[in-house]
């Protein structure tokens, strides 16, 4: 857990301006979504917060700690699951281990817990080839916790999947949620999808990219199975829709 | 089951063509319609590949011992000219032109150089294997760590890993299969590098033996040297296979 601050971000890549003046913040066991149209700058922003682009102006700080153009302190998630073909699940989840200097053995045990945290149970031997897009993503989420449990960044983690495996990882990230407690920004265009999961939404908009409006969900976690159906769920939708 | 099926079906197919063109050239020199002088009966071959085994597994030791020398040697040399140009750019541009070239040159033609700088022993031959078997393993591999996944980098950077890492962890294991595709190149290089190089000069050794047969009018002997290469090569690139089955278990569970 851990709180992030972006302070006044601006970047521009070839003489455009692709984010302007963006600053958001991010509580502590907060799920903060950034929603916006493809192409809006919200990739870029990731890349800022993650520390593998530098801004041009502004900085990024994680517990006050500035860590503005200096990858190795979140770790993120992508559509993709870019999980290695080659190791087996186990030795995927524990690889932010490795990297951190850990015996292979060690880190091993390590992840072992969480695998059935993770409804994983049963897959550490498998490779990832073995498995489906929805469990791959499910192992892709666990590496990225087993990185850094103070915040992760997912940049539209269940985009490629069809809608009914959507739905049913929504419910599982709920669930996971409930039990680990971490501090995530999370990438979407899917509207219900940010109303859904999220604390709090901030809309990505314009060109160059600016923060466009905040929006809390009050709606109290764990969140009943039809709030998608809701009125109020509506009202949350139309007034994105009106600012998108 | 069914692709083991298809698999069994595959190979009967193969094995009847063989079969079928073994048949043929039966015929052919039993009928009398060629000399047997200029083309052997299978079964003359077979016959000399047996009263000659002694003689031919002595042979064969020494070209095996060139050609395992030589291509341990220019899998070495390749892996450490793939990882140094893969890793500084400047050496890339500067060396690839070179490693081209050195393919250009005809076999046969630096042989005879080789064994007049070197001598008559096993250096010259294991030299002429190198420059023939290296060449696929690097360009195979510098292939492989192109291919890299970008994002799957730039995530191993973001949790802070270091260009080692990338390498042992990402560039390295994905570039298995590209060097495995190579290495079996390079290994059926290395048994007829191994030849030509006795052709051109030596005491002994299977190129060396095929030049005696051929110069005493011995095709059948001939022919059953020719066999024994091919069943060679055939077994290394096995060989090759195997290795690649233990070392890519992921590949046999998709």
């Amino acid at each position: 857990m851990a709180e992030l601050k972006v302070s006044n971000v601006s970047k521009s890549f070839d003489g455009k301006k692709i984010l302007e003046d963006i600053s958001i913040e991010i509580h502590e066991n907060e799920l903060v979504s950034l929603l916006g149209v493809s192409g809006g700058g919200k990739t870029t922003l990731f890349n800022v917060i993650s520390g593998l682009i530098s801004p041009d102006s502004g900085s990024v700080s994680l517990d006050g700690e500035d860590i503005t153009s200096r990858p190795g302190n979140v770790s993120y998630m992508l559509q993709k699951d870019l999980l290695l073909p080659y190791r087996t699940v186990e030795d995927n989840v524990a690889l932010p281990l490795l990297i951190k200097g850990e015996k292979k053995k060690a880190a091993r045990e390590k992840v072992q817990p969480y695998f059935a945290e993770f409804g994983l149970e049963g897959t550490q031997k498998k490779y990832p080839a073995q498995l489906s897009g929805g469990m791959r993503q499910r192992a892709a989420l666990l590496r990225t916790y087993m990185f850094s449990d103070r915040l992760a960044l997912l940049d539209e983690p269940f985009s490629a999947l069809d809608t009914l495996t959507k739905s049913a990882m929504h419910k599982w990230y709920l669930n996971v949620m409930e039990q680990i407690h971490l501090s995530t920004v999370f990438i979407t265009h899917d509207i219900d999808e940010a109303i859904l999961l999220s604390d709090r939404i901030y809309i990505l908009g314009g060109t160059p990219g600016r923060i466009v409006d905040e929006i809390r969900i009050e709606e109290k976690k764990p969140r009943r199975e039809d709030f998608n159906l809701t009125e109020e769920f509506l009202r949350y939708k139309r007034r994105i829709l009106s600012k998108i | 089951m069914k692709r083991k099926l298809q698999n069994t079906t595959s190979k009967l197919w193969s094995a009847a063509a063989i079969v079928i063109l073994l048949l043929l050239w039966q015929i052919v020199s039993a009928a009398g319609w060629v000399p047997d002088y200029m083309l052997p009966s299978p079964v003359d071959v077979v016959k000399a590949f047996i009263s000659e085994f002694p003689l031919l597994m002595e042979n064969a030791r020494v070209t095996l011992a060139e050609a395992f020398l030589g291509l341990a040697s220019g899998v070495v040399l390749g892996f450490v000219m793939a990882v140094l140009m893969d890793r500084f750019g400047r050496l890339y541009q500067a060396l690839y032109p070179l490693v081209v070239i050195t393919q250009t040159i005809p076999t046969v033609a630096i042989a005879p150089l080789l064994v007049l700088w070197f001598g008559y022993e096993m250096l010259p031959k294991v030299i002429l294997i190198v420059i023939v078997t290296f060449f696929p393993i690097t360009v195979g591999l510098l292939n492989g760590f192109k291919s890299a996944d970008k994002d799957m980098m730039n995530l191993m950077r973001s949790m802070g890993a270091g260009n080692l890492q990338i390498f042992r962890y990402i560039k390295l294991p994905g570039a298995m299969s590209y060097f495995f595709a190579s290495l079996r190149i390079s290994a059926s290089y290395a048994v007829v590098g191994a030849v030509i190089s006795e052709w051109l000069g030596g005491f002994n050794g299977l190129g060396v033996y095929m030049t005696r047969v051929k110069k005493a009018f011995s095709f059948d002997k001939m022919f059953a040297v020719i066999l024994l290469i091919s069943a060679i090569s055939l077994l290394l690139m096995k060989l090759v296979d195997l290795i690649q089955r233990k070392c890519m278990p992921w590949e046999n569970k998709k």
